[in-house]
């Protein structure tokens, strides 16, 4: 568990992250015990694997000519699961655009997920997430909104809420980055940052975008009291997310950690990694899988094996094919979609220019 | 000469500059080592030296304002945004800096520096992949905005640029990249940044468009051809300053104008230029001019792009209505 003593121990400035489990799943301190159950370890199990699935199915999509530009999450699943056990209903999600676990714990379906990377915003309505914002593009832009929605529970007196804000390392370099962690600390906003270092931003390395010790200490500055984490052990990420929300939620303002894991994929769909870094470098952090070091806890515990793994898996891709069936026959495009939206009514000049494109299409019909 | 496309035109013009002139820099986001995700930095940094050709940390305006710090003080720096969405964050920079260096410090310092920008929609990109935010920097006073639709001109032009003694704002229209081939001189020559050009002479009506509606511009010119219209067709290629000459000698003599651009239609580049038609060749108009435009509205993902995005049929139809007014 972590409390006070661990944040000092595991000071930003000393640079250690926080792990609970080495690199086959075996707990580093044997008198350790998972503060989940055994159900709920396989029920990660299960989700981090259906992540892995849904994703790996996603680049297959896209690599079809079924789907456009995806960013694919592989490698950092168990940052998503973590968090998905840890946020509750009524807490915030505030999205980069690679938490694809996260989102789906949050209550996004994938539908909506294939949908958006079709091409189509309906796929940024998250019918059943009310609290979960859309995907962020443009770099840390997101995170001072998250500030903002801080203030708003806050003010609006929401007791036990928090705001999970997504960033990733080559984000903590932007402005948007600083301003949010210096605007939730002077506001004490429940807002827990979550930094994804997974090495690269595109194609730049860490080393390139910061000479910070690492990015937790990026939070010292601001007061906002940081922890580096081993973003591909899961029961350190859950025990972090934890404290993380109980520490938001109580008052004391935000809270920052630093995820630390490795993009095995691509940065999208159009990236090509091999321009920019090395086969060693990806089989050296291979050894660090997040499901990998998963399954190895759970067999040495003795709490669950995997000889259903491939059943399980066929069964997964069965409702991640109907779920992207689903995508695929949603309604085509039309013109109303272009403007319906812009405004909550639409003014006379929109629907003029409505008017004459259809106009247009009806003339040559 | 050398057959080229618009990225190899441009990396050629970049390559030159870099071997030419010890005071030019290129750098952005994921320039050096990847050569940029269009790869039209590529090679750059292996022939040229990673301390002229680099990687900067992900910050669009610390990338901007520290090329004016570069510039003010000697250097050429020529800085990418990755997109043309990206450019927001930097604005604050280009806007309460960059255009307005020299004016306020009454020639003390100027700004000799190009941000390239790649833009425009119809690649099936994500959000913020497919903006043309031409007319902001039109707007701005203090920047030369220019937009090459062909290789030839990107080369010529982005020479001029990185020569000129001002901040030149560089859009490169993405969709046409490596759509578009000629033959390009490869030793340097320098194009005007203030010149539009007549592509095509005609006789019934004026197309102005630029960028990679001009690829659409010339299709639908074979489909007005086809029913007998001539049209002739004008590559404004200078957002900002417009090139008065060119269009008004064009539209007195056709008597019509239709304007194709794809960004946004109110307070837009086509607003600019008829506005322009109208004082500079009024007594000669046999139509009102005209203008096919992006909508008012945010450009939709992909599989909203048909409705969005200016195709040949739909100016050929406009050219047509325009010329039976």
């Amino acid at each position: 568990m972590i409390d006070l003593n661990t944040l000092d121990k595991y000071n930003p400035l000393k640079d250690i992250a926080y792990q609970l489990i080495d690199d086959e799943g075996k707990p580093l301190d044997k008198k350790w015990q998972p503060i989940l159950n055994n159900d709920e370890i396989m029920r990660a199990y299960r989700d981090l694997l259906f992540e892995r699935t849904a994703d790996l199915m996603a680049v297959s999509y896209q690599r079809q000519g079924r789907m456009y530009t995806y960013p694919p999450n592989l490698g950092q699943e168990a940052i998503h699961i973590a968090a998905g056990m840890v946020t509750k209903k009524q807490d915030w999600l505030v999205p980069a655009f690679r938490e694809l676990g996260a989102w789906l714990a949050k209550g996004v379906s994938l539908r909506e997920i294939f949908l958006y990377f079709k091409g189509n915003e309906d796929g940024s309505r998250f019918q059943d997430a009310p609290r979960m914002l859309p995907v962020s593009v443009p770099i840390a832009s997101q995170l001072v909104h998250a500030a903002g929605i801080g203030y708003a529970m806050k003010y609006q007196q929401e007791k036990d809420v928090a705001i999970f804000a997504y960033v990733g390392d080559g984000g903590t370099s932007e402005g948007d980055f600083h301003e949010a962690l210096n605007f939730a600390a002077v506001w004490e906003a429940p807002v827990v940052f979550v930094v994804q270092n997974n090495q690269f931003a595109i194609s730049v390395p860490l080393k390139m975008q910061t000479r910070s010790l690492n990015l937790a200490v990026k939070g010292i500055a601001y007061d906002v009291p940081s922890l580096m984490v081993d973003g591909n052990d899961i029961f350190a990420m859950h025990e972090a997310l934890s404290y993380a929300r109980e520490h938001a939620v109580s008052g004391k303002g935000p809270f920052l950690i630093e995820a630390r894991t490795y993009r095995a994929g691509a940065h999208t769909t159009s990236d090509d990694p091999t321009k920019y870094r090395s086969k060693e470098e990806e089989e050296l952090w291979a050894e660090k899988d997040p499901l990998k070091r998963l399954k190895g806890y759970i067999t040495q515990a003795g709490i669950g094996n995997f000889e259903t793994e491939d059943e399980l898996i066929a069964e997964f891709k069965k409702r991640i094919d109907s779920e992207f069936e689903a995508a695929e026959q949603h309604p085509d495009y039309k013109i109303e979609d272009v403007f319906g939206f812009m405004y909550q009514e639409m003014p006379d000049e929109l629907k003029r220019q409505k008017n004459i494109y259809e106009n247009y299409l009806g003339a040559v019909k | 000469m050398k057959v080229m496309n618009l990225v190899q035109a441009i990396n050629d013009a970049l390559d030159l500059k870099l071997a030419e002139d010890k005071n030019v820099v290129v750098y952005g986001e994921d320039v050096g080592v990847e050569g940029g995700v269009f790869r039209v930095t590529e090679g750059l940094q292996v022939k040229h030296g990673p301390d002229r050709v680099f990687d900067s940390p992900l910050a669009e305006s610390g990338i901007a304002g520290s090329a004016l710090g570069m510039a003010i003080s000697g250097m050429k720096p020529v800085i990418e945004m990755q997109f043309d969405g990206f450019v927001f964050p930097a604005m604050n920079q280009i806007l309460s800096h960059i255009a307005r260096f020299r004016n306020r410090t009454r020639g003390k310092f100027s700004v000799p520096m190009v941000i390239r920008i790649p833009y425009g929609g119809g690649i099936n990109a994500l959000e913020h992949h497919s903006e043309s935010p031409e007319a902001y920097f039109g707007h701005t006073p203090g920047l030369k905005v220019v937009i090459p639709s062909t290789p030839y001109d990107a080369k010529g032009m982005l020479i001029a640029a990185i020569e000129d003694p001002d901040p030149v704002i560089f859009m490169e229209p993405k969709r046409i990249y490596r759509a578009v081939k000629q033959e390009v001189p490869e030793e340097k020559y320098i194009l005007p940044l203030d010149k539009a050009k007549v592509l095509q002479a005609g006789e019934q009506i004026t197309v102005i468009a630029y960028g990679a509606m001009i690829r659409e511009a010339q299709k639908a010119i074979a489909i007005a051809k086809q029913k007998g219209y001539s049209v002739e067709l004008i590559d404004l290629r200078s957002i900002w300053p417009i090139d008065r000459e060119t269009i008004s000698l064009s539209v007195r003599k056709t008597g019509r104008a239709l304007v194709v651009t794809e960004a946004p239609q109110s307070y837009g580049p086509a607003a600019e230029l008829i506005s322009i038609i109208n004082e500079e060749a009024f007594l000669s108009l046999e139509a009102p001019p005209s203008r096919l435009t992006g909508f008012d509205t945010v450009i939709p993902l992909p599989l909203g792009e048909k409705h969005y995005m200016i195709s040949p049929e739909r100016i050929a139809h406009e050219i047509e209505r325009l010329i039976k007014y």
